[in-house]
């Protein structure tokens, strides 16, 4: 939670392609063209709902039997449960 | 406190998020003085109660369903919305809103409270397990915290005795003032966002957290999240839980099923012989104590169901499930109300609200009277204990268990099939929606607030036996004793009676699945409840065979096996039960959707019932 606002960086990946054991940080939400059936502005008041916001911390915990789905994430002081699919949305440095 | 207390009394509201304690904060302040109803015209559960202080003031606390934002999603989450903005004409507005957070974990909590600060009325926040949070190394600057959120803040540990003090404290000492303008608006994505970084903000001055998270749960996940050890681990929990529900509660239930027999020998000694004491005895004690003998099976099953929510597994086992049960069509969330199913569909359909998509909701709602409830163990015990041997296979496993385990898989089975069909037929196109769901720290349960649910479902059940299934079994004792038998009847009295002639007529379509018309007339007040089928079954058996033996022992002289089975078989689909039927009307506001659910169940069990029957004569049952 001792943070500093992040650095821009160019070079992000979405969290939902990271496997287990990756700890990094938020970099931005962009939830447009996201395929969970939700309008990018709901599903993107949906994880800053679950403290998915720009700065805080990220780490993948575990991950679901059956394709790797859903994923359980460390955010800062929580453990959310989400589906990869979602997690497109949250870009991570 | 001003002089507002002497206007009458004054009323406070308990908001939060999921999972901070709030509940249990409740138990705490308002011990038994609570009441538990309905918001008129929804489902969702009202919890009141009242507040004693120590300076002797009292407070009328409503405990609001947990949520994240005002945004409301969910049926729940629009009551928390609408009583906080004094929108229910039902309810008078809170005077002042306490906020409850559970200490560990403050991010979301203070962006919710930021959020609700909006709405004017005087609050403030109280810190709730204080101490796992200090065990933890995490410090809080109560102060400081106080100061940036320009409201009192106190800390509690709901689950210790006196951990309340300081809340209560809090409680004489807090300046009501009247509500402000409410400058509240339906937040958008950059307002959550602004409020979450002031939170951030509020937190980095104030909170000192350590560098480790907590390393019981870390160590606890690595194998009940693990994707082998984890599904494995699920299902030993739930397979410890069916054995345990059959064999611990077998002591008690001998124990209350002596005491009614030897009330019932009492009472027909007692009384001289005719109407009252056939009434007594036959409708009466025979009625109620074949029902009431399965209390303990039911409050061993609530135990494991509370046990497992208070724990924090709940929300693990519907991550494992997740993606099981997305291939069904089913929602990750979809694992909790199915569970509660197996207590109860009733209360497993009303907790269909925490998933927050109609399409999906409606499915969960489909199948959940599918999975095995607890009013279906009486029947099955009983048909169990009369037609398959206590033996044991492979050394270990009760062959009577093993029974038992099957016919709840068979259950999951056609709820899984079911809901993926409806999935096909109703609504294929659609996008299945997301699953996001916080994954608590596990905690102990709280020894006292286990009670308190378990409590609470002994009197409910209680309560049902007391009146809907006493009320069934003097009508079906009715039923089956008038009109009497004429003089010089050779036949037992109950061929003469009223329930012989409805069994009577509806015996010709059951009989292709092979129920005899005592069977026909016990499923007629099986509607009312599933499990009054044993009492009806004990009713009209033992009057017609006049001793006062058994059931089971009755039912395994006059059933084949074969029937016997289509009886089990039956009863995993069959839609008897009433009150099932009138919570989906009420929760989907449709007719339309309960004749549904009424008309696939009754089919699918009408054809399983056939099938077992015919096969289990072909090969010689």
């Amino acid at each position: 939670m001792l943070r500093e606002s992040p650095p821009v960086t160019s070079h992000c990946t979405p969290l939902g392609r990271a496997h287990p054991g990756f700890r990094g940080r938020i970099d931005a939400i962009d939830a447009k063209g996201n395929a969970s059936g939700l309008s990018s502005e709901e599903l993107e008041r949906r994880l800053i709902e679950l403290g998915f916001v720009e700065g805080a911390s990220v780490e993948i915990l575990h991950e679901g039997a059956i394709g790797r789905d859903p994923i359980a994430v460390r955010v800062d002081s929580a453990t959310v449960a989400l589906r990869r699919r979602e997690a497109m949305a949250v870009l991570v440095v | 406190m001003n002089a507002m207390t002497d206007a009458g009394i004054v009323r406070c509201a308990l908001v939060g998020t999921p999972n901070c304690g709030k509940t249990a904060l409740f138990n705490a302040l308002t011990g038994s003085r609570q009441k538990v109803a309905n918001y008129p015209g929804v489902t969702v559960e009202r919890k009141a109660g009242v507040v004693h202080t120590p300076a002797g003031l009292c407070y009328s606390v409503v405990d609001l369903p947990g949520t994240y934002s005002l945004r409301a999603r969910s049926p729940d989450e629009e009551i928390t919305r609408d009583a906080v903005l004094g929108r229910l004409a039902s309810e008078t507005p809170p005077d002042f809103l306490i906020c409850v957070a559970d200490a560990t974990n403050l991010r979301l909590a203070l962006r919710l409270l930021l959020e609700l600060k909006r709405v004017g009325r005087p609050m403030m926040l109280v810190l709730n397990m204080m101490d796992i949070a200090k065990r933890r190394g995490i410090e809080i600057d109560v102060k400081k915290l106080s100061a940036a959120l320009g409201m009192p803040v106190v800390t509690a540990i709901s689950v210790r005795k006196g951990g309340t003090d300081a809340v209560m404290a809090e409680l004489d000492r807090f300046v009501l003032t009247s509500a402000g303008d409410c400058s509240w608006t339906v937040p958008s994505a950059a307002n959550l966002r602004t409020d979450q970084r002031e939170a951030d903000a509020i937190i980095r001055a104030s909170v000192k957290m350590p560098a480790k998270p907590d390393t019981l749960t870390s160590r606890l996940d690595a194998v009940l999240l693990h994707p082998v050890a984890g599904l494995v681990s699920l299902f030993v929990i739930l397979f410890v839980m069916f054995q345990a529900v059959f064999t611990w509660a077998q002591p008690l239930m001998n124990l209350i099923d002596q005491g009614f027999g030897i009330l019932g020998t009492q009472a027909h000694d007692l009384l001289p012989p005719g109407i009252l004491q056939s009434f007594i005895t036959d409708g009466v004690i025979g009625g109620v104590g074949s029902v009431l003998v399965f209390l303990p099976q039911i409050l061993i099953l609530f135990l494991f169901i509370l046990l497992l929510e208070d724990l924090g597994y709940m929300a693990r086992a519907a991550f494992l499930m997740d993606k099981i049960m997305g291939g069904a069509g089913l929602h990750g969330r979809a694992f909790i109300p199915l569970l509660s199913s197996f207590a109860c569909a009733i209360p497993g359909i009303m907790a269909t609200r925490v998933i927050d998509n109609k399409k999906d909701r409606l499915t969960t709602i489909l199948v959940a009277p599918l999975m095995t409830c607890s009013a279906r163990i009486p029947v099955y015990t009983l048909i169990i204990a009369a037609f398959i041997p206590n033996t044991t296979v492979a050394g270990f496993l009760s062959l009577q268990g093993l029974v038992m385990f099957g016919l709840y898989a068979a259950g999951i089975a056609s709820a899984l099939a079911v809901s993926a069909v409806a999935k096909f037929f109703f609504w294929r196109q659609e996008m299945s929606p997301p699953f996001m769901l916080e994954l608590p720290d596990y905690k102990l349960p709280a020894p006292k607030s286990v009670l308190f649910g378990l409590f609470t479902r002994a009197k409910a059940f209680l309560y049902r036996a007391g009146t809907t299934i006493f009320a069934m079994t003097v009508l079906i004792w009715f039923l089956a004793s008038f009109p009497t038998a004429p003089a010089g009847a050779t036949g037992p009295a109950i061929e003469y009676s009223f329930a012989a002639m409805i069994g009577h007529a509806i015996a010709p379509i059951l009989a292709p699945i092979g129920f005899n018309w005592q069977i026909s007339i016990a499923l007629i007040p099986g509607m009312a409840a599933r499990e009054v089928a044993v009492a009806a079954l004990g009713t009209v058996y033992s009057i017609s065979g006049g001793a006062e033996n058994q059931v089971g022992s009755m039912l395994a002289a006059q059933w084949s096996l074969a029937t016997a089975l289509a009886f089990l078989v039956w009863y995993i689909f069959a839609p008897q039960c009433a009150s099932t039927l009138a919570v989906i009307k009420r929760e989907t506001q449709s007719w339309k959707w309960m004749w549904i659910t009424f008309g696939y169940m009754l089919a699918l069990a009408y054809l399983a019932a056939f099938a077992t029957f015919h096969i289990a004569r072909a090969l010689g049952a």
